[in-house]
């Protein structure tokens, strides 16, 4: 039970050509900037865009195989699929919502309610079976949302950002609501995510979406140890290097270069937490086998750190104590010098 | 005049609406206002229910009420398909198809009743196929009457429901789709009880541009009483020799209007 | 700033407004009061009238300066209301003489100008057969006659009334002249209209003889409104229906000469 999918398709200015698989049991998030493709990508896998070329395989069934001219209209996949912003039905309740897709499939009126209300109660919302959607909040709809989708039991479950309509507060407790129901579903789970937090607290794999390709996939830890990309880098809050290695040395295409302890050869990448890095006024002594000259940049307060940009050649963003930021005076800019350990520096292939 | 004095007048101009544009309303008002105060005022309240009551007026009004709602239905029937496709399927051609069905509502409707005599009469493009083979002839009868009502309204239903179709937001037939609803099963449980206001609206404006139709009816359907004379008619009939029945029947079809015209009164042009 | 702009605005919108309702209705001279007589005429005349009248609005003028007639053709009950709600005639020519009775306190004396007999319409060719009429009660004919308010549609009522046919007509129209069109363009079998229709309705149609005994005279009066802004001219026109000159041209259209009492 899973899904197999390589597709290509072109939708206004995106292109999008992404191999995926999904095995059964293991939850899979989309994570991705604006504008990647991740709601295109769902919206393909549910039969809603047309594919230029590829082939899409659930639990051994094809639904789309563009060679072949196959193409399972999406009315008869078993998708479900949770919108964005629920796009939960206005003039129905929320009884009416949830049992809809078991009406459209068939089954009759009484049994189609019974079976929706049993899930609106297992999702908490059992006092809500009259409501309409707009005398709902914004978790309450998201839980008829999900009920909707998975009440006619779906062998793919597509979930669009779950939660960016919900504010900070309510999201923290409706993910872990998510999770749970996410657990009991049997059967192969795709959840899209701008918010790393989210593709963190809910991933089994992280899959990377950026401007229609897959950058990088893997558990969150092995993505966030090493990012592929500036976009995984800036969003785990690392510096990154691509260049070439030759022994220790990593020549940067700029023409810095950064000293690594251990020997690598071929395309890299380079990571250097910023808490890795220190930064002096003045030209330092010691050991520090990178050392660079800079200028200070931007700050920002990040909890009880602080973070400077420091720009020249080799660009590298540093997190100090607020002490010894006012103690450089940072604030004011101008000339910086910031090391870094060799020993600190990882390097792992491009 | 002084900043200070200057100010205050700015201050209250701002508040309400400039003086000229008051005037302007003004006189708006009073050009559209003034004739219906005219009919009010010359209406012969005394005999207006004897008026009322005679054969010749209940014969149209109920002729009236046949023609017009037979005329919605045809609109509906043909016009809601059509603004579906006009809204949702980009056909080659598309644009000279909605400039099309647009045009019977500025052409001048005795053009239209021509065009129809020259379409659906006994002699007409169609309408000696129709009178050969069928034995059917349209000029003259009630059917007649309805066609050339339906020709004139069908435009402002079909208007309406494109737009409000335009309007809506389709992921909720996407979502219909996940759900395992075909397309009419989402048209019929999804799409049209999204579009209820605009269609609504679209009925309501078709209904009383068809009760009110008059030049394309006594062009191509004729003025019989009981058959083809509608209100309309009737007053223009009336208008020549029997004055105070013309005011009673005019006075009919403006409380119809009026009252239509309340119902519609927040949805005039359907938003999201 | 904005306040005088939008004050320029209305002024201008008003003497618009101004300009547009006194700078009028017709060419009158020099848009100036009324003092001076305007150099045209209305005449509102039975449609029945249309070709014949309009030959005369041209000889009259030919003869008179240029003086312009206009008209206004319609079924003569249809301007008898017109005239009662002070449109703004010269001339009325009627095409019976209860219509000009409706308006006998705004009228001048009228006289008798013409007649006519009447006459029923159909299609070039006669493909239903019609030969008089008792044919017209046929009961798959489609039979078009003007509204019994029209002087065309009482004459025919009244002559149907007499030789005892029973029609129903499918359609009752607003003036003789609908009567024509009708026939001419092949939607209905016949209809009764006046022998200078007939005459005047080109190729499409063709009369059959109603015979003397079973047909009605249709009187035609004509008179000048009291109301008129120009009654010299409305006077003129008038004199020259009746005068020899006019009485030759309606006779060339087919129609005859007033009763004589």
């Amino acid at each position: 039970m899973s899904l197999a999918a390589e597709l290509g398709l072109t939708l206004g200015e995106l292109e999008l050509e992404v191999e995926l698989a999904v095995g059964t049991g293991e939850l899979v998030v989309l994570l991705g900037p604006n504008g990647a493709g991740k709601t295109t990508l769902l919206r393909a896998l549910a039969g809603l865009v047309p594919l230029r070329q590829g082939r899409v395989v659930l639990d051994g069934v094809v639904l789309d195989d563009v060679a072949a001219g196959e193409h399972v209209p999406t009315e008869q996949r078993p998708v479900g699929f949770v919108f964005q912003d629920y796009l939960l039905f206005p003039h129905l309740t929320a009884l009416e919502n949830v049992a809809f897709g078991l009406r459209a499939r068939g089954l009759a009126k009484t049994e189609a309610r019974h079976r929706a209300a049993a899930w609106l109660e297992r999702v908490g919302l059992a006092a809500h079976t009259r409501s309409r959607p707009r005398a709902l909040s914004g978790g309450q709809a998201q839980r008829v949302a999900l009920a909707r989708a998975m009440v006619s039991d779906p062998r793919l479950l597509l979930l669009d950002e779950p939660l960016a309509a919900l504010d900070a507060a309510t999201r923290t407790e409706v993910r872990r609501d998510l999770r749970r129901h996410l657990a009991s579903f049997d059967g192969t789970r795709l959840l899209v995510t701008h918010d790393p937090l989210e593709a963190i607290a809910l991933a089994d794999r992280l899959v990377v979406l950026e401007a229609g390709h897959l950058t990088q996939t893997g558990t969150p830890a092995e993505v966030s140890a090493q990012p592929r990309s500036r976009y995984v880098a800036e969003l785990v809050g690392v510096n990154l290097y691509r260049g070439l290695a030759d022994g220790r040395s990593v020549r940067l295409p700029d023409g810095g270069a950064v000293v690594a302890a251990d020997l690598n050869y071929g395309e890299v990448f380079a990571a250097i937490h910023p808490h890795a890095v220190a930064l002096h006024r003045q030209p330092p002594e010691g050991t520090p086998r990178n050392v660079w000259s800079g200028t200070a940049d931007t700050l920002e307060v990040i909890g009880d750190r602080v973070r400077i940009r420091v720009t020249g050649l080799v660009p590298i963003v540093a997190e100090v104590t607020p002490a010894a930021a006012s103690e450089l005076h940072l604030g004011d800019g101008g000339p910086v010098w910031a090391t870094v350990k060799a020993t600190e520096v990882t390097v792992y292939p491009a | 005049m002084t900043t200070t004095a200057r100010r205050r007048r700015a201050a209250t101009s701002r508040a309400g609406a400039p003086v000229g544009f008051v005037l302007l309303a003004a006189l708006a008002v009073g050009f559209l206002a003034i004739p219906l105060i005219g009919l009010l005022g010359r209406t012969p309240w005394g005999t207006l229910g004897a008026e009322l009551a005679t054969p010749r007026v209940l014969l149209a009004l109920r002729l009236s009420l046949i023609c017009s709602l037979g005329a919605v239905a045809v609109s509906v029937l043909l016009g809601v398909p059509l603004a579906f496709l006009l809204a949702r399927v980009a056909f080659p051609g598309r644009n000279i198809v909605r400039a099309l069905t647009t045009l019977p509502m500025v052409l001048p409707p005795v053009v239209g009743g021509v065009a129809l005599l020259l379409a659906f009469g006994r002699r007409g493009l169609v309408g000696q196929w129709l009178d050969r083979a069928f034995g059917i002839t349209l000029p003259f009868t009630t059917a007649g009457a309805i066609l050339a009502e339906a020709f004139v309204a069908m435009p402002f239903l079909v208007i309406t429901v494109e737009a409000g179709l335009r309007a809506m937001d389709r992921r909720f037939e996407d979502a219909a789709a996940t759900l395992g609803a075909g397309r009419w099963l989402t048209f019929r449980r999804v799409t049209l009880p999204l579009i209820a206001p605009s269609l609504g609206a679209g009925i309501a404006l078709c209904w009383a541009r068809a009760l009110g139709e008059f030049g394309a009816t006594i062009t191509f359907a004729g003025n019989l009483p009981g058959v083809t004379q509608t209100m309309p008619l009737a007053v223009y009939i009336a208008l020549e020799t029997d004055l105070e029945a013309a005011i009673a029947l005019s006075l009919v079809l403006l409380v119809i209007s009026l009252a239509l015209l309340i119902a519609l009164r927040d949805r005039w042009f359907p938003t999201a | 700033m904005l306040r005088s702009r939008i004050r320029l605005t209305a002024a201008l919108a008003v003497a618009a407004l101004v300009l547009a309702a006194c700078g009028g209705r017709d060419d009158n001279s020099g848009g100036s009061s009324s003092a001076a007589s305007p150099s045209e005429i209305k005449v509102f005349a039975a449609a029945s009238l249309t070709a014949a009248f309009t030959k005369l609005g041209e000889d009259y003028s030919a003869a008179n300066g240029g003086t312009k007639v206009t008209f206004n053709f319609a079924g003569s009950q249809a301007l008898a209301t017109q005239i009662q709600q002070a449109a703004p005639a010269d001339v009325f020519a009627s095409a019976d003489i209860t219509n000009m009775d409706k308006v006998k306190d705004l009228v001048n004396t009228p006289q008798n100008f013409a007649s006519n007999l009447l006459a029923i319409v159909v299609e070039k060719g006669n493909p239903k057969d019609v030969k008089g009429l008792e044919d017209l009660a046929k009961p798959d004919l489609k039979v078009v006659l003007a509204a019994e308010e029209v002087p065309a549609g009482k004459y025919a009522k009244q002559i149907l009334d007499e030789a005892g046919v029973s029609v129903t007509p499918v359609s009752q129209e607003d003036n003789v002249k609908a009567v024509v069109t009708k026939v001419s363009l092949g939607e209905a079998d016949a209809g009764i209209v006046y022998v200078t229709d007939v005459s005047a309705g080109g190729n499409k149609i063709e009369g059959v003889d109603i015979p003397e005994e079973q047909n009605v005279v249709a009187t035609y009066p004509i008179a000048t409104v009291k109301a008129s802004k120009a009654p010299d001219k409305a006077q003129a026109f008038m004199d020259l229906v009746l005068s020899a000159e006019g009485q030759q041209v309606l006779k060339e259209y087919g129609f005859l000469p007033p009763p004589t009492t």
